[in-house]
């Protein structure tokens, strides 16, 4: 038995505590927005926030998560959160949209640690995901737009 | 009502790169209904008469809540063919755009049959959703709209001409008005009338309004869109499959007793060229997986490794080519009598197409025999067909659900129905006891084949004194995509696999003498058309080939191509359209290198300036300003999105990406081995669209044609070194 809380409700789950948190969140929780890429934390489409850090759930065990404030793409919530969906859609920045919710993670996680990045932020903090769609000047000035957003 | 029970293969004359249309025998027994290689040869080929379809019946559904539903047969996996779709229909049928939703739809051959590609069979791809749906979908919309009028008129006791339309609203000057709810179920039981006139174009308010936004930005911001890896069914098994290291090798024997000792684990069974490994869920197939032991039989495999496979083909492009498919004039003789004779041959590596969501289809079989499948239906009709014939049902009883994708490039369009055999094929296995999801893994999706195909170009020309060009010659090795395919004996002609040369054969450029040859290799690794296909290497070479002569000539490379293209107008203009905006005529900022490169690929006309920095002599994309003519521009934002993501998806490619074979095993499993485009190197993007009132045509494909060898153009720019094996990264660009 193992105890977490995932956007904001508290989860007691009996599963192999080796089980990747990508496939408990989607299987055996049943969240499908968290999505699957690559399995290795190469892609960045799991990105979830792990006590408020980005973080690749294809790679984190369920049983380091004991004890932790899980939050997916279903969770984010909060003024830096609306800001960036809101910038997201404005711009109509998704085409497939596939790698967007942990896209949107990774931007919220940015936003909340800096609340005017720069390009090189945006970049060191956006390269893991990646877009094949190569929406990335869109997710660029999205991110941009939902920072200005904040500061108005 | 499908098409393709009795007919018997009807051989049309094929043009020089043209269709065969009509229905063929293939197989045992399966019937499928064919096209052409591709759409790429839908410039030569006149798109098939329209015969309307009764617009309820097919196209869209109203509801007494006066909601809109529009049924897409052009699948869409991101590249906004559902927006597309609804802007044509809509901008006839005059509701109100902000309650539209789209659903993809199938199995339906008259109302969705790709009318680029003959109409016999529904397909999306080569850039066709617009050119096939520009005229159906405005019809459909129009023809709709009267019907609506005329169940007005008939309740109002008015004539129908004197009922206007707006924004989902009936209405009459003597005040009576309603919105189209009410009358929608009278409307769609009358007779729908034949000729409805369509807008004239000075009055349309959708197509081409650049505010319209996507429909679905809010579900792919949110985490609600619905992809087939997040289908959930009763009871539903999740398999893995077992794929063979190499290509052409078979199961001998396998061991799955470890394996099915897992908890969760269902089975181990046979499928397709492998083994499917089934469970409760994803994690513990994956397990499973791990602890199946198998023998496979390797005797028929191919077990060359790629640099093997680069000298065959350079030695096959120093001899010419075994078929050809253009000769104008007498090259041979014309590089005798040239002043200057200039040679470069061109290296492509495999490519996997990479989308993000790996590969997967769910099936489902129902009590009453009907049998469903979810998944990226780019070939729904084959796809059925080969569901029915694996199930053993008629094709009428399997029920196809069209799924957004994340992503497809042209994965998602396979003629021998790859992932739904294997989930057909996996639940019937288990006789069909439970609903099975097919999910492969990454390293599924990028070692399972279907690559853009390696090859080899040797080419070569002649200069007269004066630099002009006097003869052309393009030697091309490689596999054929069609050739190994069910449909090579039908749709190769003369040797020529039209997706080997398109983008070569078509050289635009006025040039007397001038020959393109094609030798086609046979290789285990299969391959695929890849966003762009033939115009992937063969306007890299064409357009890197052509910067150099223009150096060698001693001309502006601009200047050179416009004076070769005044018999095509369209290149032109793209051409004239990216240097103005571009700033051409003005010499690039301090520490800025230009390139620049044209082509048309799937009848649209693309030219791209890319500007690079050095940062200690590694490439930074700085820039690229596009102009793009498709036709009429229909949604203007959808067009910069696609242009954006091919200039980002063929940077990628050319920098950085190859599948290698070594021993005949792909070693490439993940994107730490299969490197892509990053947000840090996606440069600046400015895209400039043409006005323009011709048919519409693609943009999900031709944005990556030109990119490539704009690219290279401008590391030549910066560092005079030709990148003539791709990616960039080989050491042989050193």
């Amino acid at each position: 038995m193992l105890d977490f809380s995932l956007n904001g409700r508290k989860q007691t789950v009996d599963v192999d505590g080796e089980m990747p948190l990508l496939w408990l969140i989607r299987d055996t929780i049943g969240l499908t927005g968290t999505k699957f890429g690559c399995g290795q934390a190469l892609c960045g489409a799991c990105t979830v926030m792990v006590n408020g850090v980005a973080t690749r759930s294809c790679q984190t065990q369920v049983k380091d998560v004991a004890g932790a404030e899980v939050t997916t793409i279903e969770g984010v919530s909060g003024k830096v959160a609306e800001a960036v969906q809101k910038a997201w859609v404005n711009l109509d920045v998704p085409q497939c949209g596939y790698c967007h919710s942990g896209q949107i993670v990774s931007a919220v996680a940015l936003l909340n640690d800096n609340k005017k990045p720069t390009d090189a932020d945006i970049d060191a903090a956006m390269s893991g995901n990646l877009c094949r769609c190569s929406t990335y000047p869109r997710i660029r000035a999205a991110i941009h737009q939902a920072s200005q957003t904040l500061e108005g | 009502m499908l098409h393709r029970t009795t007919s018997t293969f009807v051989n049309e004359t094929p043009s020089r790169r043209g269709f065969l249309l009509g229905s063929a025998a293939v197989g045992s027994g399966l019937l499928i209904g064919f096209v052409s290689p591709k759409a790429t040869l839908a410039g030569e080929v006149p798109l098939v008469p329209l015969k309307p379809v009764a617009p309820f019946s097919a196209y869209l559904k109203i509801g007494a809540d006066n909601s809109v539903t529009v049924y897409s047969g052009q699948f869409d996996m991101g590249q906004g063919s559902y927006n597309g779709v609804a802007t044509l229909l809509a901008e006839e049928l005059g509701c109100d755009w902000s309650g539209i939703k789209v659903v993809g739809a199938a199995s339906n051959v008259p109302a969705y049959g790709n009318l680029t590609q003959g109409g016999a069979l529904q397909i999306t791809g080569g850039s066709t959703s617009m050119a096939t749906s520009f005229d159906r979908y405005r019809v459909a919309g129009a023809t709709a709209r009267e019907m609506l009028k005329q169940a007005a008129a008939e309740a109002w006791k008015v004539a129908a001409s004197e009922i206007k339309v707006e924004k989902g609203v009936l209405s009459h000057a003597s005040g009576k008005s309603a919105p189209f709810g009410e009358f929608a179920a009278k409307a769609a039981a009358l007779a729908p009338p034949a000729n409805v006139k369509l807008k004239d174009p000075k009055d349309w308010t959708l197509i081409g309004n650049d505010t319209l936004k996507r429909f679905d930005s809010t579900e792919k911001t949110n985490g609600t869109q619905d992809y087939t890896i997040d289908v959930k069914l009763p009871g539903m098994l999740t398999a893995v499959p077992i794929h063979p290291p190499l290509f052409g090798a078979t199961v001998k024997s396998f061991d799955a007793g470890k394996a099915k000792a897992i908890k969760g684990v269902v089975d181990v069974v046979p499928m397709g060229r492998g083994l499917a490994v089934v469970a409760d869920h994803m994690w513990s197939a994956l397990k499973a997986r791990e602890q199946v032991s198998v023998v496979w039989d390797d005797s028929k495999a191919d077990k060359r490794s790629s640099p093997d496979l680069v000298s065959e083909y350079r030695d096959l492009a120093k001899k010419p080519g075994a078929a050809v498919a253009r000769n104008d004039g007498d090259v041979e003789a014309a590089l005798k009598s040239a002043v200057k004779v200039v040679e470069a041959t061109f290296e492509f590596p495999y490519l996997a197409h990479a989308a993000l969501e790996p590969l997967n289809a769910v099936a489902r079989m129902n009590d009453n025999g009907t049998l469903e499948i979810w998944g990226g239906h780019q070939l729904p009709d084959i796809y059925q067909a080969v569901a029915a014939q694996i199930a053993g049902i008629t094709p009428d009883k399997v029920i196809m659900h069209v799924m957004k994708t994340g992503g497809g490039f042209g994965r998602r369009a396979v003629m021998d129905a790859d992932i739904i055999a294997e989930v057909v094929a996996t639940a019937k296995a288990l006789n069909f006891k439970a609903p099975v999801k097919m999910q492969w893994t990454r390293e599924d999706d990028m070692r399972g084949g279907r690559y853009r195909p390696m090859y080899v170009h040797a080419m070569k020309a002649g200069l007269d004194k004066d630099g002009k060009i006097i003869a052309w010659k393009d030697t091309i090795v490689g596999q054929s995509i069609i050739g190994d395919t069910i449909l090579a004996p039908m749709l190769v002609q003369n040797g020529v696999d039209a997706t080997s040369v398109e983008g070569s054969a078509n050289l635009p450029y006025a040039i007397p003498n001038l020959r393109v040859d094609l030798t086609t290799t046979k290789v285990g690794a299969t391959v695929l058309w890849w966003r762009a296909v033939g115009s992937t290497h063969t306007a890299y070479c064409a357009e890197v080939f052509m910067d150099e002569l223009a150096e060698a000539a001693g001309k502006d490379p601009i200047d050179y191509r416009l004076s070769m293209l005044q018999a095509h107008p369209r290149h032109a203009g793209v051409l004239k359209l990216a240097a103005e905006k571009a700033g051409w005529s003005k010499p690039a900022a301090p520490g800025r290198f230009r390139g620049v490169a044209v082509a048309e690929a799937f009848n649209s006309y693309v030219a791209h300036i890319v500007e690079i920095s050095l940062d200690k002599g590694e490439i930074k994309v700085e820039r690229v300003v596009c102009a793009v003519d498709c036709g009429v521009p229909i949604n203007p934002d959808i067009i910069r999105q696609q242009m954006e993501g091919g200039i980002g998806f063929g940077i990628g490619a050319v920098m950085k990406s190859q599948i290698t074979l070594d021993k005949g095993q792909v070693v490439e499993g993940n994107f730490d081995g299969y490197d892509v485009l990053r947000i840090n190197e996606m440069p600046a993007v400015e895209v400039h669209i043409v006005p323009s009132r011709e048919h519409p045509s693609g943009v999900g494909e031709p944005g990556v044609a030109p990119i490539g060898p704009a690219l290279a153009n401008a590391v030549y720019a910066a560092t005079r070194k030709r990148m003539r094996v791709l990616p960039f990264t080989r050491p042989e660009n050193a």
